[in-house]
């Protein structure tokens, strides 16, 4: 899997949802994305590895754009935007 | 029988138990489900946060559920010194502390973190000067229970919390004598995390909760589905946690008549049990627990009275409910510099809404009466092993 990284985002919503449990990622995932408008970027910062895989596969699968991740100390900073069409 | 150890645990109120009733039977649903049956399970949780959450001015979301009040203590000191643990690795708390924060503490010792254990006055009382002296650049979190139930002080929470936040310093307090039973006020208090326990307020046994201040990070203690938003495992036990909502809207509507009730009923004990010769009121005399009468009494044991007490239908406690099980001088007695010989002769009255003014007067009757027999049947005699030590005169 080839992961972009990216610096320096400015994200409309931020959410915080670093130790708690899978599959918070992909449940807060979806709250946040209905709450953002269409181009809008959401910023999730989690320590689960397993959400370098289902967020990229998520976005595949709604057509939402996975714009890559930040590593920071122990957590990541996982950049997604909306879809002007989401499906979801 | 007249029952006065409400800090061990308190009836269930009748409409307490009412509102349970239906998450037994019925409405057995599991909250994670997603057709009406759970769905009808997850609003009655989400009620209850917001009933519990109202009783501390909190938000609902800050509000996890947990099984007890020692759950919310364990959770809430490992949760954050090892979220923390990049920051540093040291711990303060207080000598006089529930064993629920002293144990997990001395957990964390054997994982590396280092403890400061803050000394207590006579009165059981956490000096906020103490509290800054100790923290150092590794400090990551602070402990302090709110009030003692053994003792009854409450501790200067608010003062503790400001230093806590002008030193970047995650502060917990451990409330579950004080939720129910004192107005408290997390946004007034400034704490970052909280425990209770809704068995202290009328509520049932197996349901407490953890306030955590939006934003702040902790690790989980028991992992395993998405419960509680990811930071509590576990399917929810439905009724108890809707018992501890209905308690804390109760408790939130009539705390100022509870509190004015158990106040008069406990001035009324001190001021005759106080009298007794060589019994020594235990804790802050004025800052105290509005139903929390407690006492050490010279050249007797705790033990003893209890027995004596029970026979004439009265029940109390002698220490706290575990070191009283275990036979050991309370450690929050001995740290407040009361001799070891003296803490076993322990007694704690705790009033509740139940009580009534015949009942504290069956004790100030019967009371006296057990010390003087005892006394009399004591092989140690009034000057043996426990005389209090004289005090330093230079």
């Amino acid at each position: 899997m080839n992961l972009k990284f990216v610096e320096n985002v400015k994200a409309d919503i931020t959410s915080d949802i670093v130790y708690m449990m899978c599959p918070m990622h992909l449940l807060k995932l979806e709250e946040h994305m209905g709450e953002l408008d269409e181009g809008q970027i959401l910023e999730l910062m989690t320590d689960y590895d397993g959400a370098l895989e289902d967020i990229p596969a998520w976005c595949d699968n709604t057509g939402n754009e996975f714009m890559g991740i930040d590593e920071v100390d122990d957590y990541y900073k996982i950049y997604i935007r909306k879809a002007r069409k989401a499906v979801s | 029988m007249r029952y006065f150890d409400h800090v061990a645990t308190n009836p269930l109120l009748p409409e307490v138990l009412d509102a349970m009733m239906p998450y037994f039977k019925e409405q057995f649903g599991n909250p994670l489900s997603p057709y009406d049956l759970g769905i009808a399970a997850k609003t009655a949780i989400e009620d209850a946060r917001a009933q519990v959450a109202a009783l501390v001015n909190a938000k609902a979301g800050e509000i996890v559920f947990t099984s007890s009040g020692a759950e919310a203590n364990n959770f809430a000191l490992k949760g954050i010194a090892l979220a923390k643990q990049q920051s540093g690795n040291h711990i303060i708390t207080s000598k006089a502390e529930h064993h629920s924060i002293m144990n997990t503490a001395r957990s964390l010792e054997k994982l590396g973190f280092v403890v400061t254990y803050i000394p207590v006055d006579k009165y059981g009382l956490v000096d906020p000067k103490d509290v800054e002296k100790a923290i150092i650049k590794d400090t990551t979190v602070i402990s302090i229970i709110h009030a003692s139930s053994e003792v009854g002080t409450i501790e200067p929470i608010k003062e503790i919390a400001a230093l806590a936040k002008a030193h970047n310093v995650t502060l917990h307090v451990d409330s579950v004598a004080a939720v129910g039973a004192i107005p408290v006020d997390v946004a007034a208090l400034g704490v970052d995390l909280m425990s209770m326990t809704a068995h202290q307020f009328y509520g049932p046994k197996g349901a407490g909760a953890l306030y955590i201040r939006g934003g702040q990070r902790i690790l989980p203690l028991i992992y395993g589905g998405i419960q509680e938003n990811g930071r509590r495992a576990g399917t929810e036990n439905v009724p108890a946690i809707v018992g501890m909502g209905k308690a804390a809207a109760l408790a939130k509507r009539d705390l100022a008549i509870r509190t004015q009730h158990v106040t008069r009923l406990r001035d009324r004990l001190i001021d005759v049990i106080g009298k007794v010769e060589s019994v020594h009121l235990t804790g802050h005399p004025h800052n105290r627990l509005p139903g929390h009468a407690s006492f050490v009494v010279e050249y007797i044991e705790g033990e003893g009275m209890l027995l004596m007490l029970q026979a004439k239908d009265i029940v109390a406690a002698s220490g706290s409910a575990c070191t009283s099980k275990a036979l050991k001088a309370s450690p929050v007695l001995i740290s407040m510099g009361i001799p070891s010989s003296m803490a076993h002769g322990s007694l704690v009255f705790s009033m509740g809404i139940g009580n009534t003014e015949e009942d504290v007067e069956a004790i100030n009757e019967e009371l006296p009466k057990i010390i003087r027999r005892l006394r009399e049947i004591s092989p140690f005699g009034k000057s043996g092993w426990g005389k209090s030590e004289p005090e330093a005169t230079h």
